[in-house]
């Protein structure tokens, strides 16, 4: 504040003192992968080479598409707690009936994608708040699986397995896959028109309504998004482990909401990184790798993953108030 | 496009508007001509804003007509009113924090799509800055929501000025100076009397009377959902325009009788110099006395008044703090209310500890505080126990004030509270400050208005984070302030 005086003679660029603080939030995410991937190497040259990437990050995939699913969630303000039992039912579908009677898997993973839309449009008219139909979604999702695969089992399409199982050459097929997924939507997002939008009705949406656009359509739109990308997260975890389970994408909406946030995003107002998200998915699944090959037990597995993440957000809370003092 | 014989751009017969049971307009008749700027005054809850809220297209008539461009318009929306050239700045600011200000031009103007969108957009509404507010230093592609509050004004005025394939024939401005410091609200209006010179129209809503005297062709008052009076602006001055919205205390001017009255000699209270500055002049305010902080917007007022306020409950650099302080946030909406909570639990909550019984709070003791604190500074409300947003903008900023002078703090920081408050609330508030400060508390008061600093015993004058000026009851006029606030460092 002190540094730019509104109104004075000489012109100061605005962005004086912003730009570092700017640069640091953005690059953080990547920091923080960069930071697992060396642990690894340092405890593991060997996992560091096109076969133990392969296999250390190929799991990274659906769990990008999941939390890219919940990141078009989160830009409208909302949260989505069905995703991970949306991604089980999808696999469950993918394993049998799109494997069997392929028509009608397509047509019930579209309805799939239907039923998000018609929930946007819930959420929006009611004015419910998502938690709440979500919630209920992720029991609905939860006993479709169920019925359809009682026990584990099932098989994939075989242009499922071989599309998730394809080699690359050169760079293993899980990071050129995240990259197209996250240059993508961020092209989708944040760099067209409409995408400004999109997320501005997650930013201001008074402002966005009062200029005549329609919420309900930014909202549809979103939680569509989410179901496609849902549907996607669901093809790509069958197509990688050969058969199905009700509750194959049991830890998923925590994973998403982890990975939307550790990649730069928050919880309210608009503000996500389509880029940073998939980086955060991929950070938490090799968090896993990293703990495996520094022996701590499963069991502290989790609680692990979740220090890594308050050790993140705890960083990027400091950088703000840093900001805060300097202007 | 004005077809025929109207010269009218727009039109408003016997528009009546209800909210439940509160009539906002009461059957209003308004026109607007081409190539004029209408001046629209009256107290908060005067129906001002619903007016221009229906004239945006935002809010629905229940009764009335709306003729615009000649042609009585049904169904008018948001969509039609921006076809047909109507724009709106609205009081509370319309921009996404979120997207960069190239990226809230483009919100406006659908048609600007395709390759290249970001760099037109940018370069639109950079233009358009350039042009109203020629020392702006705002970049397109910065984040709103990292700017201060005046520079999204500015971005928020400018974009409301751009043209690309709609025409441009009204712009309506709520308070559109309410977050702008003199200097830049006078480019702004400048820029308004060059438009409509060009034959575009204006209305203007403000509270600053000065403003709408000196920029408008004709005035309209309103009062309790009516239009009371209008008239060429040449035919009002501040008294009748005063009387006119039912103004109780139409001139009242204080004595400037101390005029080179020395400091008090009560004990001091604050003693501080700003961060960025360690020599020089220092900061002091004793007991009883109010203490104006002056200067352009921005330039380290709202800093001091935070390490002050740091100061009083732990140690900080170059501050004395001798007493507990209550801070007055200017940023109501954001810094100010509890949104989800009552009026008198809005008010409570600086006391808390004296609304204890046991371990819980006594809703009792909040009830007693609230209720007389209504009383004493007559919050217009039939129960305190409502919500915090049943209340018009002047009244919520009444309650904030009561739970700064109802806590047991001795100082209290004012951080440009009265913005785009009445005029008749504010002297209410003023009034109030005085007698506070005459029963021994401290006021530290930042302000951008000129008319507020008459009420204060000193004032210091700010510029780029230092204090440049300390000027005594005395020595206070307009041109002081400015002449300190402009100086160059050198000649300080």
């Amino acid at each position: 504040m002190t540094s730019v005086p509104g109104a004075s003679a000489v012109r100061i660029p605005w962005a004086t003192g912003q730009t570092p603080r700017r640069f640091l939030r953005a690059a953080l995410p990547a920091i923080s992968l960069a930071l697992v991937v060396l642990g690894i190497a340092w405890l593991n040259q060997r996992a560091i080479s096109y076969f133990g990437l392969n296999l250390m990050l190929n799991l990274g995939i659906p769990v990008a598409l999941a939390t890219i699913a919940q990141m078009f969630v989160i830009t409208v303000n909302d949260l989505d707690l069905s995703i991970g039992t949306f991604v089980s039912f999808v696999g469950c579908v993918a394993a049998t009936w799109l494997r069997d009677a392929p028509l009608l898997g397509v047509v019930v993973l579209l309805a799939g994608v239907g039923v998000y839309a018609l929930i946007g449009a819930v959420i929006y008219l009611r004015n419910v708040p998502s938690i709440v139909v979500t919630l209920g979604m992720l029991f609905v999702w939860q006993g479709l699986a169920i019925l359809l695969l009682p026990k584990p089992g099932g098989k994939p399409p075989d242009w499922l397995h071989g599309l998730m199982n394809f080699r690359t050459p050169y760079v293993p097929f899980p990071i050129i896959a995240g990259i197209v997924i996250a240059v993508l939507v961020h092209i989708g997002l944040m760099r067209t028109s409409y995408g400004a939008i999109l997320r501005g009705s997650g930013g201001n949406p008074n402002a966005i309504a009062r200029a005549g656009w329609s919420l309900l359509k930014t909202k549809i739109i979103m939680y569509a998004f989410a179901g496609i990308f849902g549907v996607l997260s669901g093809l790509a975890l069958i197509g990688l482990t050969t058969s199905a389970d009700a509750n194959i994408g049991k830890g998923y909406t925590l994973l998403s909401i982890a990975g939307v946030i550790l990649g730069g995003g928050e919880f309210v107002g608009g503000r996500v990184s389509p880029i940073g998200a998939v980086i955060g998915a991929l950070t938490l699944t090799l968090a896993g790798s990293l703990l495996n090959f520094m022996r701590v037990s499963p069991d502290w597995q989790v609680g692990a993953q979740g220090a890594i993440l308050i050790i993140v957000l705890a960083a990027r809370a400091l950088i703000n108030r840093t900001d805060g003092r300097a202007s | 496009m004005i077809s025929g014989t109207s010269v009218n751009i727009v039109r408003l017969d016997g528009v009546e508007k209800h909210f439940g049971a509160v009539r906002a307009l009461a059957g209003v008749d308004f026109a607007v001509d081409v190539g004029e700027c209408v001046g629209l005054v009256g107290h908060n809850g005067a129906g001002k804003s619903t007016l221009m809220h229906i004239l945006a297209g935002t809010l629905a008539t229940d009764k009335g007509r709306i003729i615009i461009g000649g042609e009585p318009r049904q169904s008018y929306s948001v969509l039609l009113a921006q076809k047909l050239g109507v724009r709106c700045v609205f009081q509370e600011l319309s921009l996404c924090p979120n997207l960069t200000v190239a990226e809230n031009a483009r919100v406006l103007h659908p048609c600007i799509a395709g390759w290249g969108w970001r760099r037109r957009a940018g370069k639109l509404i950079g233009d358009k800055l350039d042009e109203i507010f020629p020392d702006h230093g705002i970049a397109p592609d910065a984040v709103v929501g990292d700017l201060p509050i005046g520079k999204r004004q500015m971005i928020e005025v400018a974009r409301a000025f751009t043209i690309t394939k709609d025409p441009l024939h009204l712009v309506i401005l709520d308070e559109p100076t309410s977050s702008l410091d003199s200097h830049t609200a006078r480019q702004l209006l400048s820029h308004v009397r060059r438009m409509v010179g060009m034959g575009a129209s204006c209305v203007l809503i403000s509270h600053l009377l000065g403003e709408i005297l000196a920029y408008s062709d004709r005035i309209v008052v309103m009062r309790d959902g009516v239009v009371v009076a209008a008239d060429r602006a040449s035919g009002f001055d501040r008294d009748k325009l005063m009387a006119a919205m039912g103004g109780a205390a139409a001139s009242k001017m204080r004595s400037v009788a101390e005029a080179t009255a020395p400091r008090r000699t009560t004990p001091v209270r604050v003693r501080a110099r700003p961060a960025t500055q360690r020599e020089g002049i220092e900061f002091v305010a004793h007991e009883g006395e109010i203490v104006g902080l002056a200067g352009l917007s921005g330039h380290g007022q709202t800093a001091l008044l935070l390490s002050i306020f740091n100061g009083a409950t732990r140690r900080v650099s170059g501050i004395e703090v001798t007493d507990p302080v209550a801070l007055i946030a200017g940023d109501r909406q954001s810094d100010g209310i509890f949104p989800l909570w009552s009026i008198a639990e809005n008010i409570g909550i600086r006391s808390i500890r004296a609304l204890r019984s046991g371990l819980l709070i006594s809703s009792e003791l909040e009830d007693r505080l609230a209720e007389s604190w209504q009383k004493r500074i007559n919050i217009r409300t039939p129960d305190m126990r409502n919500n915090i947003l049943s209340l018009s903008g002047g009244n919520q900023q009444k309650a904030l004030f009561a739970r700064a002078l109802g806590s047991e703090a001795k100082i209290v920081l004012m951080d440009d509270p009265m913005r785009g408050v009445d005029i008749n609330t504010k002297l209410e508030v003023y009034d109030l400050i005085r007698a506070e400060g005459n029963a021994g508390r401290t006021f530290l008061w930042y302000t951008t208005e000129m008319e507020e600093l008459e009420n204060c015993d000193h004032v210091y004058v700010f510029r780029n984070g230092r204090i440049v000026a300390d000027l005594r009851r005395g020595e206070l006029t307009e041109e002081r302030v400015i002449h300190s606030s402009f100086q160059e460092a050198g000649l300080s």
